[in-house]
């Protein structure tokens, strides 16, 4: 356990390449989930249609089939990611993780939507809002304070899933630490991976208890 | 579709509605013939990419699926025995949360949260690497059913607990005031309308888990349903020369998508079933809380 000590800089750049993964993959997600989510509740048939196939396709496969698809089938058709610092499997990786989460964003959005009573959009047409005034005044105020627990466990899992993306192969990634330690010969798994466990629990665990703060903060009361 | 968001629409709007109903789908048919195109221009339309795993006619299709039907059985074997086992432990872990005392109360908070905190993919990994460090060595199957197992006892437990949470306080209270003890008052009244009120989460779970298995590729000589399908994909490559990679992983996640999608659509029946039974029981204030349901959903590991 000492000498684990002596490679905290390993397990802090790999900290780092996590959270870095991580922004990338939230920010894509986050973004991609929630014009599905408009998709999903649009009058328009075919956008309906691409939000629901989207949703059954990702939800129902499992992530890592996504990551190889997304690395070994694409370049197949052409569809060449750049190398990220040297590391080709970091840009499959964030879109992968980008794809399979934006499948749960945008359910999580949706179901934001849907939990405001039509009576409260009812009621702003009848005193003559305007579509923009209902859904910036009145709509999307409520939809948000039910959407962000739901959406920060979905996040969470995200930083969960990142794993994946390392054991994948995306090398100065966290769960890629073990790896490196593992390669020099010294150090017992049990300790290489408890660091990596005890890295993953530091992110985690704060989240979920500030998440369950802000829950109740912003709890909707009705 | 009645939404909170609009009106019945108006000749104008229907008008918009249906002008963006084409555009859209035009969009939607350009998309398509874009990747068709792009498909044809590097070859991947080519029989004997698709015929090994699509054509029953082909040589090698019995072989091939075979295989994969091993790799199935590895991942639904897999799959089964951890949520049983998951479903003993947690089952206990919830009750043991609900009626030790608040001096080990903590400790099992401790535990559940330390394990739901960690990815998957890591239990498994540290399954497959420690114990055999400790001199536990099991099959490999063992392993990833060990990592899986470790994360999905607490999910579950998490599960019933809501559930125990969600009955009626009064049922609790009769079973007391007939004399029945704790772990009786647990074992007869609460824990089985737990389950029932449980039933649709716990099939959201099982759904994780199925998706969960594939996260044995970090275990060495698993064969479970993708590492499997790689297999297939490496023998193809090296021994044949045709790169069926990308029809494979559109086999692999067609079954997964089939397997899961009835999954989906079997916990909405029971949860309907059970929500009717409950509203004809006239039961007031028995109705789960939506957020219940959603438990295994909204976690949605790999």
């Amino acid at each position: 356990m000492n000498a684990l000590i002596a490679e905290f800089p390993l397990y802090a750049s790999g900290f780092l390449g996590t959270l870095r993964l991580c922004l990338f993959a939230a920010v894509g997600a986050l973004f991609w989930g929630t014009v599905l989510a408009a998709f999903r509740v649009s009058p328009v048939p075919p956008l309906r249609f691409i939000g629901l196939a989207w949703v059954t396709v990702f939800r129902n496969s499992p992530l890592v089939v996504t990551l190889f698809t997304f690395a070994f089938a694409l370049p197949l058709v052409g569809i060449q990611f750049p190398t990220f610092g040297g590391n080709a499997f970091f840009w499959p990786g964030v879109a992968g993780l980008i794809c399979y989460t934006a499948a749960f964003v945008c359910e999580a959005v949706r179901s934001g939507i849907n939990s405001v009573p039509p009576g409260q959009a009812e009621a702003a047409r009848a005193v003559g809002l305007t579509f923009q005034q209902t859904l910036g005044a009145v709509v999307l105020p409520q939809a948000i304070r039910t959407v962000v627990p739901p959406l920060g466990s979905v996040m969470i899992a995200m930083i969960k899933n990142s794993a994946i993306v390392g054991a994948f192969g995306v090398a100065g990634e966290l769960f890629s630490v073990d790896s490196a330690l593992s390669a020099t010969g010294r150090y017992y798994a049990l300790a290489s991976l408890t660091g990596v466990a005890i890295a993953y629990l530091v992110i985690t665990i704060p989240a979920g208890i500030g998440l369950g703060a802000l829950e109740r903060r912003i709890e909707v009361k009705r | 579709m009645s939404s909170v968001l609009y009106d019945a629409p108006g000749p104008r709007a229907r008008r918009n509605t249906l002008i963006g109903a084409v555009v859209g789908g035009l969009a939607v048919v350009a998309l398509l013939v874009l990747a068709g195109v792009q498909l044809a221009k590097n070859d991947q339309f080519d029989a004997d990419k698709w015929g090994p795993i699509f054509n029953p006619g082909n040589q090698y299709f019995v072989a091939v699926w075979g295989a994969l039907g091993r790799g199935l059985v590895n991942t639904v074997l897999a799959a089964v025995i951890t949520v049983v086992l998951a479903l003993v432990i947690g089952t206990v872990l919830a009750v043991l949360r609900v009626t030790s005392s608040p001096t080990w109360r903590w400790l099992v908070v401790g535990v559940v949260e330390l394990l739901r905190g960690l990815p998957v993919v890591v239990t498994i990994y540290f399954a497959s690497r420690v114990l055999p460090e400790l001199g536990v060595t099991l099959p490999p199957l063992w392993y990833v059913v060990v990592g899986l197992t470790a994360y999905n006892c607490v999910i579950i437990a998490e599960i019933v607990r809501a559930g125990i949470n969600a009955l009626p306080r009064g049922q609790s209270e009769a079973a007391y005031a007939v004399g029945l003890t704790r772990l009786q008052v647990l074992r007869i009244v609460l824990l089985p309308q737990a389950f029932r009120i449980m039933l649709p989460a716990l099939i959201s779970q099982l759904v994780v888990v199925v998706k969960d298995t594939s996260l044995g590729f970090v275990v060495f000589n698993f064969e479970e349903f993708v590492r499997t399908a790689n297999i297939v994909i490496q023998f193809f490559g090296g021994q044949l020369g045709i790169n069926l990679t990308l029809q494979m992983y559109l086999a692999v996640a067609l079954v997964f998508i089939l397997i899961n999608y009835g999954l989906g659509k079997l916990a909405e029946y029971v949860q309907r079933r059970t929500s009717r039974v409950r509203r004809a029981a006239q039961d007031p204030g028995a109705a789960p809380p939506k957020e219940l349901v959603t438990v295994g959903d909204g976690l949605g590991a790999a």
